[in-house]
């Protein structure tokens, strides 16, 4: 058994390592609109078809990719040396992309060598949770390994509120003046949470260096029995592929689509469908990361106990039966039709500024409705009014919702039991990883499924449902029935198929 | 439960074919109505990245069906 002794040394340095690589992941995802703009102008059709490879599936499907790189090199020549350099492509990867010149400086450049970065960005990712996963569980004592491999688990969840957090604050602080401030953010300003990255990569490549390799691996390495081709032994023998297999398709699939329901489907459904404003729908998602975060631990901790497996399925249990009320409660608290509207306090502005070299002229109408819980609503409505006297046919609609106190409370309660479901699912999982896999192939044979649980069927999940809804463009909900069907499916497979017993010796 | 554990293979095994039928079958409808770029490239995705989860899929139930996963 080995002993705690350094234990919060190795948690707090890896950990850090692996928030800031989820910090470098997520900046890209949440400011895909504004890069998309800055790269990636639809008018080019090259340039449109990287945007969509760059923002929709380059990140996420190469993290299998990274994750079988990186996994062979870390069960060839140790955890330390592989996760450090995970860490050093991501922080330098993050930092690159603040650095790229836009389209209108460099043309076709910029798009292509984005689309690059975040590819690298995919794959340094794959790489990394596996080693840190690894090198935690492989120093815990065995009857508190998901105690203390629970806190690698935060490290996603704290990753995605930095980011957000960096992104609002950089946001509103560039102007005292917040539609300046927004202004330049779009212009500039967001480079700036891509750069910060750099700073908080050598603060962490620093931290690590001064780490001890895992203890089971240098005593492999020393017996020399370390794996030759850990690929092959993971993936072509029977009795490892089998366990392979059933993490995917008995724990991290499960796992991947609850994750990203819960966090990122969540906020962008609050957004998107909801009409909640920008900065409203992040910070709902951040006080119910703020909430949440502690029970992964608690869930970890719980599954030193109990065992991993109920805990797990519980979460998956929970969120199929309970998706399809959360969401339509969140449609519920932002449909103005439930509110009583304060009819004096309704404003319309109209202002009316002409286009250049043309006898035609833009108007925009903005209508502020209160109603009587505090909710504001915002419509804006721009359409052209023609010389000939007529207007255009179709004006271009905005509408955006600000909730009143009691409203915007009931969503961050809303979207914690949504988040409280992935601390479940995702709190013991790591401990439940290294478990089914012999130390000399653990980090390939653990890195592959959870990236393609994690990373696909997950990291999908926010295109998928919104595809759905295009499909059934009546059914709102239509989106939850991809994230339902996957973590039912994956409930039945894990309840059935895997076993309960806590592994109560790693070094095999 | 080791009976259940064979029988449910058998249902893995014909869940992915099913799957990907339908996958494509939609992904066809798809872009036949919405035949840009963005469309085609979704759907490819998909595709591409679910078919060998889906034989993934019918090898975990193969292995179910001989009995790999039963209890000793």
């Amino acid at each position: 058994m080995a002993s705690t002794k350094g234990i919060w040394k190795i948690i707090t340095a890896s950990s850090l390592g692996t928030l800031i690589e989820w910090y470098d992941f997520y900046i890209f995802g949440s400011l895909a609109t504004v890069i998309a703009s800055q790269f990636f102008p639809k008018t080019n059709p090259t340039a449109a078809l990287l945007s969509t490879l760059g923002t929709f599936a380059a990140g996420f499907v190469v993290r299998p990719f990274g994750a079988l790189v990186f996994g062979r090199l870390g069960d060839l020549i140790g955890r330390k040396y592989t996760f450090l350099l995970t860490l050093i492509i991501m922080g330098s990867s993050t930092f690159a992309i603040g650095l790229v010149p836009r389209y209108e400086t460099i043309g076709f450049a910029a798009p292509l060598i984005v689309l690059c970065l975040r590819l690298l960005q995919g794959l340094a990712l794959g790489g990394e949770y596996g080693g840190a996963a690894t090198y935690v569980a492989e120093h815990a004592p065995d009857h508190r390994r998901g105690y203390y491999t629970s806190w690698i688990q935060t490290t996603a969840t704290l990753g995605l509120f930095i980011s957000l957090g960096v992104i609002l604050l950089t946001r509103h602080l560039l102007d005292s003046d917040l539609s300046k401030s927004i202004a330049k953010f779009n212009d500039w300003g967001w480079r700036i949470p891509f750069f910060i990255s750099i700073i908080l990569v050598i603060v962490s490549v620093y931290i690590r260096l001064r780490m001890q390799e895992s203890p089971l691996f240098a005593k492999l390495k020393t017996e020399g029995k370390t794996s030759v081709n850990p690929l092959k032994e993971s993936f072509t023998h029977k009795l490892n592929l089998k366990m392979v297999l059933l993490a995917l398709f008995g724990a991290v699939m499960g796992q991947g689509v609850v994750w990203y329901t819960g966090q990122f489907y969540a906020q962008s459904f609050i957004e998107n469908v909801c009409k909640i404003d920008f900065d409203q729908s992040r910070t709902i998602l951040i006080w119910a990361i703020l909430f949440a975060t502690p029970f992964f631990v608690v869930f970890g901790n719980w599954s030193d106990k109990i065992g991993r497996k109920w805990v797990m399925i519980a979460g998956m249990f929970l969120a199929v039966i309970s998706y399809r009320f959360l969401f339509s409660q969140l449609m519920d608290i932002s449909d103005t039709k439930n509110k009583m509207e304060i009819a004096e306090r309704k404003e319309v502005k109209t202002a009316i500024s002409p286009i250049v070299n043309s006898p035609n002229s833009i108007r925009t109408m903005l209508t502020n409705t209160f109603f009587d819980d505090g909710t504001m609503l915002s419509e804006s409505k721009k359409d052209t009014l023609y010389s000939s006297g007529n207007m255009t046919f179709k004006p271009e609609l905005k509408i955006s919702k600000t909730l009143g106190t009691g409203g915007y409370w009931k969503m961050v309660l809303i979207v914690f039991v949504m988040i409280l479901y992935v601390t479940m699912v995702y709190g013991p999982i790591a401990a439940f990883l290294v478990e089914l896999f012999p130390t000399k192939i653990r980090y390939t044979s653990m890195s592959l499924p959870y990236h393609i649980g994690n990373g696909i069927f997950g990291g999908l999940t926010p295109f998928i449902a919104t595809l759905l809804t295009t499909i059934y463009v009546n059914n709102k909900l239509a989106g939850l029935t991809y994230p339902i069907i996957i973590a039912g499916l994956c409930m039945i497979v894990g309840t059935v198929y895997i076993s309960n017993k806590i592994d109560p010796n790693l070094n095999d | 439960m080791n009976f259940l554990k064979r029988i449910l293979g058998l249902l893995w095994i014909l869940l992915a074919p099913v799957s990907i039928y339908y996958l494509i079958s939609t992904a066809g409808s798809e872009i036949s109505k919405k035949p840009v770029i963005d469309t085609k490239i979704q759907w490819g995705v998909f595709i591409v990245v679910f078919i060998p989860i889906a034989i993934g899929f019918v090898i975990f139930g193969y292995y179910a069906v001989k009995g790999e996963y039963d209890q000793k």
